[in-house]
């Protein structure tokens, strides 16, 4: 059976306000240097909603302009005028952080969100009037309580306030008064998350075209963990945005892995599908607060607009073999393992080269590489350079090596085989997984053939091991009906016939 | 450079002595490896980690430079290395290095 990409959702919320109060740049510098320039000035290089829209990499990100598009104009981005600025695009869309905290609402089963009466009433109608949130969603929100109550909670409990240009019109509570797993901080980063993975899953199931029953299983795939004290990581992020999204039908799961973790979490759908285990299986992911503002310091220092104000999300739905869409080549994976060693050149081999030499591909043989595919505007000025280019620089470096390509064709090579980053530095957002709606696009359209998604996680980050991690999968375009394996008349006669002779053998071992 | 990673390095020269130290970097960039460089002999030029008006001196080189390339086994530099060598701007890489060293290492 093979598991085909039949559609994905891609969303961004813009989220100043949480920029300022939720970003552990700003948190940090709360504590260590409260009076410090810095948070003095973020306030001023705060992107509003229409600068946000006006935004080339945004709008590359629900899907109204190509990778293509982006990477014919120059850099910067920031300070273009972008030809489309609008909030809904083919793969999602772009939720004002207004409508996203009633959305927030509508996500908590606990009581924990309050949202200031009159914030709410100025709020409904529009979060009512958009056309993925369905009235079951529009049902959750309450009518919202006064103002001093929420002062209260956050004054005097703890709570984490949620913000509207700087002014105070909710909060998250904490779930528990002891239990630091439940405190208001991780339940507004947990309920964030979720929210975000619930808009993705609405756009990936609509993109898809199928019923919101027929999907079997979520696997969660972001970056935080859900639990209490007892069992910190214990989860399900999935099933729980899975509820409010009305997938009725789906059980689900978290996978982690860091910024690997969408492409693991890829692997897992398509071979949950391959088995027949399920024959729907949606994979996605919430963005992260934490990493709101994480560069802003240096975008600060250089007059620039604090790009990462965006919470990013994306949803891919896997089902079985429909004829049409791509297929997900499952003996095709690339795996760094244990063993494989932490040298850019053994992990690169590991991904790239030794899934394509067991199959007698070259390198040129893909088409397009994704791999960490961050926004080169957000990472260049901090001074993490290009990202995706320094991963193609690698690949390429690697096929010369090999003998794929010839040295003088390394440029050639980033151009034609790599892709412009347009990603949010969300984590494991940007990693592999944002291009794979393009790459759906361009195959059914026989524009390319075969494209590699390459999911790389920095482990070290849990200090649990020093070991780096990655998988990655390639998705090709539809073989075409697979063969019925039947058996025919013929092989069936003459199955019986050994099967008598057998038996009759027997019988006459047992007489003698 | 990685505050915890800071912190590392100083035990360690506390534990070693300053002198039995070398400090081997694998920065994709000459600004960033000598930023690393800075951290390790005059001190964390951000103000943020353990290392900051720290001036341990230590010497620091980059993978790709010539001196620590000759300690290579050829076969495990060709299979770990050669293939960033292609990729990063090595020139850069020992200029900003050089630099460094000549401005801050003690020993």
């Amino acid at each position: 059976m093979k598991s085909v990409i039949k559609g994905a959702g891609y969303i961004l919320v813009h989220t100043p306000d949480m920029v300022l109060h939720n970003g552990t740049t700003q948190t940090t510098e709360r504590i260590v240097n409260p009076d410090g320039e810095y948070l003095k000035e973020l306030p001023s290089h705060i992107r509003t909603y229409e600068q946000a829209l006006n935004y080339y990499p945004n709008q590359v990100y629900i899907g109204n302009l190509t990778p293509d598009d982006l990477a014919a104009v120059p850099q910067p981005w920031y300070d273009k005028d972008c030809p489309v600025k609008e909030r809904k695009g083919p793969f999602g869309e772009i939720l004002p952080q207004e409508e996203f905290l009633l959305l927030m609402q509508a996500c908590d089963v606990f009581d924990l969100v309050k949202l200031e009466k009159g914030f709410v009433a100025a709020t409904k109608e529009a979060f009512a009037a958009n056309d993925i949130i369905d009235e079951t969603i529009v049902a959750r929100v309450k009518e919202g309580v006064e103002l001093a109550e929420i002062e209260k909670h956050v004054n005097e409990e703890h709570a984490e306030g949620l913000y509207i240009n700087g002014a105070l019109v909710g909060c998250v509570k904490a779930a528990h008064d002891i239990d630091t797993n439940l405190s208001s901080h991780v339940m507004h980063e947990n309920i964030v998350s979720k929210a975000s993975s619930v808009l993705a899953l609405l756009y990936a199931v609509r993109n898809a075209g199928i019923d919101k029953n027929d999907v079997e299983y979520v696997i969660d795939c972001a970056e935080e963990a859900c639990g209490d004290m007892n069992q910190r990581g214990g989860g399900n992020f999935a099933k729980s945005a899975a509820e409010i999204a009305g997938l009725m039908n789906a059980s689900g799961s978290d996978a982690r892995g860091f910024c690997a973790a969408p492409a693991h979490a890829m692997i897992e759908a398509a071979s949950l599908v391959a088995a027949g285990s399920y024959k729907c299986v949606v994979v996605t992911a919430g963005g992260c607060t934490a990493k709101l503002g994480m560069n802003a310091k240096d975008h600060v220092k250089k007059g620039m607009p604090a790009l990462e104000d965006m919470i990013g999300g994306f949803a891919v739905v896997v089902t079985q073999d429909d004829g049409v869409s791509p297929e997900v080549a499952l003996d095709m994976l690339g795996r760094h393992t244990v063993g494989t060693g932490a040298a850019p050149q053994s992990v690169i081999t590991s991904l790239v080269t030794d899934p394509l030499d067991r199959n007698g591909l070259k390198v040129t043989d893909v088409d397009k590489f994704s791999p960490e595919m961050q926004n080169p505007d957000i990472t260049k000025p901090a001074g993490a350079g290009d990202v995706p280019l320094a991963n193609y620089k690698m690949i390429g470096a690697l096929a010369v090596k090999r003998g794929d390509i010839d040295k003088k064709d390394l440029l050639d090579f980033v151009a034609k085989h790599g892709l412009t980053g347009w990603a949010p530095t969300q984590g494991h957002i940007p990693s592999g997984v944002p291009y794979i709606g393009f790459a759906r696009n361009d195959i059914m359209a026989g524009k390319i053939n075969r494209v590699m998604i390459i999911g790389k996680g920095s482990l070290f980050l849990g200090r649990m091991t020093n070991l780096f991690d990655g998988v990655s999968f390639i998705i090709q375009a539809n073989t075409g009906a697979e063969q019925e394996k039947g058996v025919s008349e013929e092989e069936v006669k003459g199955m019986i016939a050994k099967a008598m002779k057998e038996f009759a053998a027997t019988l006459l071992a047992q007489a003698e | 450079m990685d505050l915890e990673n800071q912190k590392r390095v100083k035990d360690f020269t506390e534990q070693y002595g300053a002198e039995n130290i070398c400090v081997l970097l694998g920065a994709a960039e000459g600004e960033g490896a000598s930023l690393a460089a800075e951290t390790v002999s005059a001190g964390d030029p951000t103000y943020a980690g353990p290392l900051t008006g720290v001036s341990l001196g230590l010497r620091a080189y980059h993978v790709c430079e010539p001196e620590i390339k000759v300690e290579f086994d050829e076969g495990v530099y060709d299979d770990q290395v050669s293939m960033m060598e292609m990729v990063l701007d090595v020139d850069d890489i020992v200029s900003e290095m050089s630099s460094i060293r000549e401005q801050y290492c003690k020993y």
